[in-house]
């Protein structure tokens, strides 16, 4: 092997730990790469709903690998009694799921939580996860004949992935939000859960 | 030493993904049927279970015979199954785990894919 290298190859992919590794990955080349992601998939459509799914359809794929590998991570929980030994720990309740969502997998993607959490007043089955700036919104623009698209849908997609998987089917959707005295709009991410979520819910008391 | 096992890995939609039969003890020619469809059977048990709890080992969650059914549920509710005569808790615990490790790898690949490459981890249940 030419320029002998420090990491260790691995010849199967399967032998390889799943450990945490180097945890930063440059944020200019996956703007890079998401503004492509983008930029294909509008080649692909000719209207907003259709690129909107499209983005939330890639989200998707990331939420539901992350959910399993991040509780596989996830070796320490707060009320664990101290007999048990290193058990993983699945999310069988909703608010279980959305502070996992809101803390856990928005600090291992975004290297920081998700701003706030909030239960929507109207109705009762709408959750919503607040971000001044979304990361992925950073280096886009959207133009005026584009409307209310917003590539947070990628972000939408991968909280409907982590849903998803872990038993609670929602609706996920990325918006706008205008805040007085700032520039630029919140993004909000709507999460409106299936009757059937709420059922087990109200079931398991 | 004789054993007998048999387990399978269910999707999330109730799909089984993997299959294997391992035992050392001389089989029935149905038997390999026999121990799929008890292990079928206590898919019912398996879902109102996993809510119940936020464990993911489930251990003797079903009976039939002198064969206990095992089950491990992953955070994607993904269930590996296992059906063996009734022995160590910690070494079918520890082979879950090591499953459970190789399945999250191979879930990068393609989601709900079949797996072929965890035949030779059933020697650990040989050992066991």
């Amino acid at each position: 092997m030419i320029g002998a290298s420090k990491i260790k190859q691995y010849s199967n992919v399967l032998e390889k730990p799943l450990s945490k590794g180097k945890q930063e990955v440059s944020l200019s080349a996956f703007a890079f790469l998401f503004s492509e992601l983008v930029q294909y998939n509008q080649t692909q459509v000719d209207n907003i709903a259709e690129l909107e799914r499209r983005l939330e359809d890639a989200g998707y794929a990331v939420g539901a690998r992350c959910l399993e590998l991040l509780c596989h991570r996830e070796k320490c929980v707060m009320f664990m009694p101290f007999w048990l030994s290193q058990g993983n720990r699945r999310e069988t309740r909703l608010l279980g799921i959305l502070s996992f969502v809101h803390s856990t997998v928005w600090k291992v993607l975004f290297g920081k939580v998700a701003d706030s959490l909030e239960k929507g007043t109207e109705h009762e089955d709408e959750y919503m996860i607040s971000e001044k700036e979304l990361l992925v919104n950073r280096f886009i623009s959207i133009p005026k004949d584009m409307g209310t698209f917003n590539c947070g849908a990628f972000v939408a997609g991968i909280v409907r992935g982590v849903l998803d998987s872990a038993g609670f089917p929602a609706v996920v959707t990325a918006h706008f939000v205008p805040m007085e005295g700032q520039q630029r709009p919140r993004t909000t991410i709507l999460i409106k859960f299936a009757e059937e979520v709420l059922r087990r819910e109200a079931r398991l008391g | 030493m004789a054993t007998t096992a048999s387990f399978i890995i269910v999707s999330r939609n109730d799909i089984p993904i993997y299959e294997a039969e391992v035992g050392s003890a001389t089989k029935r020619e149905d038997a390999a049927q026999l121990h799929q469809f008890v292990l079928h059977a206590a898919l019912d048990i398996v879902q109102d279970l996993a809510w119940t709890t936020s464990a993911m080992f489930l251990k003797n969650i079903d009976r039939f015979n002198d064969l206990v059914v095992s089950v491990y549920v992953t955070a994607g509710h993904t269930r590996l199954m296992l059906l063996h005569d009734s022995r160590n808790d910690d070494g079918i615990k520890s082979f879950f785990q090591e499953v459970h490790e190789l399945y999250i790898k191979v879930n990068f690949l393609q989601l709900g894919c079949s797996v072929h490459v965890l035949v030779f981890h059933l020697s650990i249940v040989e050992k066991n």
